[in-house]
């Protein structure tokens, strides 16, 4: 008796292997989710099936032909506008790098700028409060008026829709960095240069990354609206206003599903970078 | 031990010379310092006419009420604050600005803690003096991190560390610069009684080896009998001055348990204890 019950003690004490360990580990982060999302898409096919709404369900991706394809190839190339959607996806990407870059180098430097400065920030704080809260559609009209060109009024567009976070965040971050290490810097009369690159930059860095992370979501959001105004060049906002004006309904939840995937990654890919840069702080 | 001096000579050789070797001028004089802040309600004067000389490698501790004015008194000399009236001479010259040369240690130990040990002493070392050779910075923040006794901490970070040993990386770090004058505001206030002893022994047998000039703001009167060659008395603010100083002239290097078996100890400790809770009692209702 004492032994057998010793030995199912010690079998059961033994960590588990291989798939069962695995399977031990994740049932309970992977199984919510699952059921989370499964539970939505029935219902999104059921309420599509019976006729509640107008919108095709989620499996119309797989019984439209034409969107069948899309999802199964998305790297073909026919030329012009006739693309998988991988492609123009990473068309979308390289804009929403270029405005988003643009917006982390000017919004950084601005925002440090007026950390520092008081009479500036004074001056320039209403400004940006008021002018963040303008959304990514009503910047494209100007933009275009302002620049009279596509391309660069659509990468103004993901560019003025980021910047706000960046700058806010980068600010708020340099006013906080804590009299202690003022006065550090002063009593060891540090130049500007090394108060700027030992102390600033890592003081402020939580912050700068808060503004990063938030505004890389808003730069991806802002893509439909930039590419709107740019009919005839290849993008995951352009193919989803076309869908749109062809009514390829399915075609457009495909796009959709796109959108949400790459700003999803997005998302984890600048959380990662923030753990690993901003570690320890 | 006389190094400073010699130094400073080039410099101020007419002060040189009109002192004796014996009797050398003070390194730091208070000179009817007064310092009245700005208030909602009207300037609210903290400190009047105070007047103290204090001499190179001198141990001087400060004691009072809170509220008495200590820490402006020592914001004067390390230069973050500026005198309304008189002024703080060192060596000669009155003090300006936030300078190496007084250099503080900070009340809640001012590190950055997203460095090392080491790199938080490297980059006192790299700021106040650049033109040395790599090699040389890390040697002399290896050697003030192991006078500390933190040999086998450097390489933490300061998130790592306990309250110690953040304090023994701050004192570190501001001897590593060679200061003439070590500014203190109440160091081991926040630390247990076991370290904090640690910590005054430290302290005490590295300010022996550097002989530096130290001013250190306290609470504890034990704690200045046990390492200060003078203790300055303030009284109570507003317009607080300097009431008394006493002066501690127990044969170095010292022992806690020696100390404790003079009879001047107790003279002493009696004598302050009577001017901090009868002379300058704190009146609760004034209380900062």
């Amino acid at each position: 008796m004492t032994t057998s019950t010793n030995s199912t003690s010690s079998r059961g004490d033994r960590p588990p292997t291989g798939l069962a360990l695995w399977w031990k580990q994740t049932r309970k982060t992977l199984l919510p989710p699952l059921c989370g999302i499964g539970g939505f898409l029935l219902f999104w096919q059921l309420s599509a099936t019976l006729g509640l709404t107008k919108l095709a369900g989620p499996l119309s991706l797989f019984t439209e032909e034409r969107t069948r394809e899309l999802l199964f190839y998305p790297f073909f190339d026919r030329g012009g506008l006739d693309k998988g959607l991988f492609l123009h996806a990473m068309n979308s990407l390289s804009r929403v790098v270029l405005g988003y870059s643009l917006a982390a180098v000017v919004g950084i430097a601005a925002g440090i700028a007026v950390g520092l400065n008081k009479g500036l920030d004074r001056a320039l704080d209403p400004l940006f409060q008021f002018l963040r809260m303008v959304a990514p559609l009503a910047w494209v009209p100007i933009a275009l008026v302002l620049f009279q060109n596509n391309q660069p009024a659509a990468i103004f567009v993901i560019f003025v829709t980021s910047i706000w976070p960046i700058l806010i965040n980068t600010a708020e971050g340099v006013r906080q960095i804590p009299q202690d290490y003022r006065n550090v810097a002063l009593v060891l009369q540090m130049s500007n240069r090394n108060f700027f690159t030992k102390i600033l930059l890592p003081s402020a860095l939580p912050y700068i990354f808060t503004g990063l992370r938030i505004a890389i979501g808003l730069a991806w959001l802002a893509i439909i609206a930039a590419e709107i105004v740019m009919p005839g060049t290849p993008g995951i906002g352009f193919f989803i206003w076309d869908a749109y004006q062809n009514s390829y309904v399915s075609d457009i939840i495909l796009g959709v599903i796109w959108i949400g995937a790459i700003g999803l990654i997005l998302d984890r890919l600048m959380v990662w970078l923030q753990n690993r840069i901003a570690a320890g702080q | 031990m006389f190094t400073p001096d010699t130094l400073a000579h080039s410099q101020a050789t007419t002060a040189a010379t009109a002192a004796t070797a014996a009797a050398l001028p003070p390194l730091l004089r208070f000179e009817q310092l007064s310092k009245v802040y700005a208030t909602p309600r009207g300037p609210y004067p903290v400190l009047a006419d105070i007047n103290l000389e204090v001499n190179r490698g001198e141990f001087v501790c400060v004691i009072g009420h809170s509220g008495c004015g200590k820490s402006t008194l020592l914001n004067m000399v390390s230069g973050f604050a500026t005198p309304s009236s008189g002024r703080v001479l060192l060596d000669g010259q009155p003090i300006l600005r936030p300078g190496p040369d007084r250099m503080v240690v900070f009340q809640g130990y001012a590190l950055l803690p997203w460095l090392t040990a080491y790199d938080n002493v490297h980059l006192a070392i790299d700021a106040v003096q650049p033109q040395l050779s790599e090699h040389q910075k890390r040697e002399i923040a290896m050697e003030h991190l192991a006078m500390v006794g933190l040999t086998a901490a450097v390489d933490k970070r300061i998130t790592q560390l306990s309250g110690g040993m953040k304090q023994r990386v701050a004192i570190a770090r501001a001897l590593a610069i060679r200061p003439q004058v070590l500014i203190l505001d109440e160091p081991f206030g926040a630390l247990d009684a076991i370290t904090k002893e640690e910590l005054q022994e430290e302290l005490l047998s590295i300010w022996n080896t550097q002989k530096c000039t130290v001013l250190m703001i306290t609470h504890d009167i034990d704690e200045a009998l046990f390492l200060a060659d003078r203790l300055v008395m303030m009284t109570n603010g507003p317009s607080a001055g300097i009431g008394e100083v006493l002066s501690i002239d127990f044969p170095r290097p010292r022992s806690r348990e020696d100390i404790m078996e003079d009879p001047r100890y107790y003279e002493l400790r009696n004598s302050a204890l009577d001017f901090l809770y009868n002379r300058f009692a704190h009146d609760a209702d004034e209380a900062c």
